[in-house]
């Protein structure tokens, strides 16, 4: 653990330092399937800068000159009170939405257009209801252009994966919101993207189907090996999953401060540790937290 | 169509209950929560039972004790006589399938054309500032309004007819599809596009069917304003048709023959409203888990 300041005019990765132990997850001590150039990031944010008019026409700085670098095969948690611009950010990494100014790059190649190496998950909702689980899971390999057998046959594979084989045929409406996750989940991993791009993804379940989740993803990511830049307001949440954390500033959204989570996997909520580590970025993130509120409150005054 | 009617038409779809724009469809997606359905249904029967039982008495007594004359106020066994007579003389059979004829061509050309209008003006920022506004004042204009144009551009011919008719219910069809494409969940094409749609593409695959509540419920009001459109043109044009039995009863003087055609009229009506669109919405509330609501 150790709090850096000010990191994001700093070179914010460190090749020296050792990546954080791939604990012995489930039965298996697991490997990166796919390991990627180490030397070159995997995202890389240059001045990611995002601007625009509010309704009273006033122009709002939601992003201010974002720096960020992402390693291949890293878990990134991405922290800050609501109305921080985090997940404008992830939007902006999938290339759902236009930066005012700065850029972005996968594996040093710029981007613009949306593709299917970087999966957005969404909070909620995120599934199209008229299709079922399988069509679901299936919808990115169709627009890739994939054979009908391989569809069939991938989304198996990772509905096995999140262990909803038998609600391949149900339809979103039909399965809880931990399920419905769970088939969002495989969804994005069936393009098999390099980076997947989560948005609060467990924010709205209950704390048990949560936990869960929290295993599965830690257990898929390492067999997998993919990058994953996940967006929370909870820092517990992020401690107990990310190899590294940046905290975000309310408004202009700013890196504030980054930290590096070098607890053993598996983690649980629950441990000291966790909830050590979680304390000290909270103290961090306390002041922005208010600011956010701040300005919450004069929003309702003014009315 | 008003505006309040347009309004309460995209309301009704609000992804949450797929249908309710008539109070019939109000009514009859009326499921009870707590109590058993089948009591609720058989609730619902009884109901409808002793109203129209106690309706169609009131009707007789009226009739029976001649409180105004039977010529202006027939008894219900008069209207009954005269529906019979009609289907045995064939006229009400060959009233129902020219009427029907005419409604279905100029519906499916309206659905047609009214897809692509939509579709246009929701894509297209220069449609949509343009054309927008001109649908939605043209809704103002009740449909009858077309016809001394239809009849001088077309004379009094079929052509004018289904002109007519195209006129009462394209508009209805445009505007649900534009509403769609503007009302349903962004996320739908944000996930869409995510995973690799884009183009023709991510309309077909996304777009379209995200926006099927709105265009059933755009389709559904379509035959109903394109219904009364085309029963008022051939009141005028006095060609073979519904509408046009329902004048000569007038010209006979005949109020049995005029409440008898009403009623096959409102009973086509309900029909295809129960049939079709009834179908359609239940197929879309069991898809998509949208619930009926109260």
């Amino acid at each position: 653990m150790s709090p850096n300041t000010n990191l994001a005019a700093q070179e914010i990765w460190h090749p020296a330092e050792p990546k954080p132990v791939r604990g012995t997850v489930g039965r298996s001590a697991v490997l990166p399937i796919r390991p990627g150039n180490e030397s070159v990031p995997k995202v890389r944010l240059e001045d990611v800068t995002l601007k625009y008019a509010s309704e009273t026409g006033a122009g709002i700085l939601a992003l201010d000159r974002i720096n960020l670098q992402v390693r291949p095969g890293e878990f990134l948690c991405i922290v800050g009170p609501s109305g921080c611009g985090k997940s404008t950010l992830l939007h902006l990494i999938a290339s759902l939405q236009s930066p005012t100014s700065g850029a972005i790059a996968i594996d040093d190649d710029y981007v613009s257009t949306p593709g299917t190496d970087r999966i957005l998950m969404f909070q909620e909702h995120g599934l199209l209801p008229w299709l079922t689980v399988a069509q679901n899971v299936e919808f990115g390999m169709k627009m890739k252009g994939l054979t009908k057998a391989d569809r069939a046959e991938r989304v198996r594979h990772y509905l096995r994966l999140v262990h909803l084989s038998q609600f391949h045929d149900s339809r979103p409406h039909q399965l809880s919101g931990g399920m419905r996750q769970r088939v969002a989940l495989a969804r994005a991993l069936a393009t098999e993207p390099d980076v997947l791009l989560m948005d609060e993804p467990f924010a709205a379940l209950d704390a048990q189907t949560r936990d869960m989740l929290h295993d599965e993803l830690e257990k898929i990511w390492a067999e997998t090996g993919c990058t994953v830049i996940f967006v929370t307001h909870n820092v517990r949440e992020a401690v107990r999953l990310a190899d590294r954390i940046a905290l975000m500033t309310f408004r202009p959204g700013r890196v504030k401060q980054e930290f590096v989570v070098d607890l053993p996997r598996p983690r649980h909520l629950e441990e000291v540790e966790v909830a050590k580590t979680a304390r000290e970025i909270l103290d961090s993130l306390r002041d922005e937290i208010n600011k956010s509120l701040e300005a919450e409150y004069a929003n309702e005054q003014r009315r | 169509m008003s505006s309040a009617a347009r309004s309460e038409a995209t309301a009704a779809v609000r992804y949450r209950p797929a249908s309710g724009m008539n109070r019939n469809e109000r009514e009859s997606s009326n499921r009870p929560g707590l109590e058993s359905p089948r009591a609720g249904t058989a609730g619902k029967i009884l109901n409808q039972v002793i109203f129209y039982s106690l309706l169609l008495g009131a009707w007789a007594l009226l009739a029976k004790f001649k409180v105004w004359p039977p010529y202006l106020f027939p008894a219900p066994w008069q209207v009954a006589e005269a529906l019979w007579a009609g289907f045995l003389d064939h006229s009400f059979l060959i009233g129902i399938a020219v009427t029907m004829k005419r409604m279905l061509i100029g519906y499916g050309l309206s659905v047609v054309l009214g897809m692509i209008l939509g579709v246009g003006v929701a894509s297209n920022r220069f449609l949509e500032e343009t054309v927008g506004p001109l649908l939605v004042s043209l809704q103002s204009l009740p449909s009858i309004c077309w016809v001394p144009l239809a009849i001088l551009w077309f004379g009094l011919t079929e052509k004018a007819i289904l002109f007519v008719v195209l006129m009462g219910c394209i508009l209805s069809v445009t505007i649900a599809m534009e509403d769609g494409r503007k009302q349903m969940p962004k996320i739908y094409t944000m996930a869409g596009r995510n995973l690799g749609a884009s183009g023709f593409r991510l309309f077909w695959h996304v777009m379209l069917p995200a926006s099927l509540p709105y265009i059933v419920s755009g389709l559904k009001q379509g035959w109903a304003f394109g219904w009364r459109s085309l029963i008022q043109a051939e009141m005028i044009f006095l060609t073979v048709g519904l509408g046009q039995q329902l004048m000569m009863g007038r010209d006979l003087n005949d109020m049995s023959q005029v409440i008898a055609v009403m009623i096959l009229i409102v009973a086509l009506g309900y029909l295809v409203n129960r049939v079709v669109f009834r179908t359609m919405e239940r197929a879309l509330q069991n898809r998509w888990g949208l619930n009926p609501t109260v």
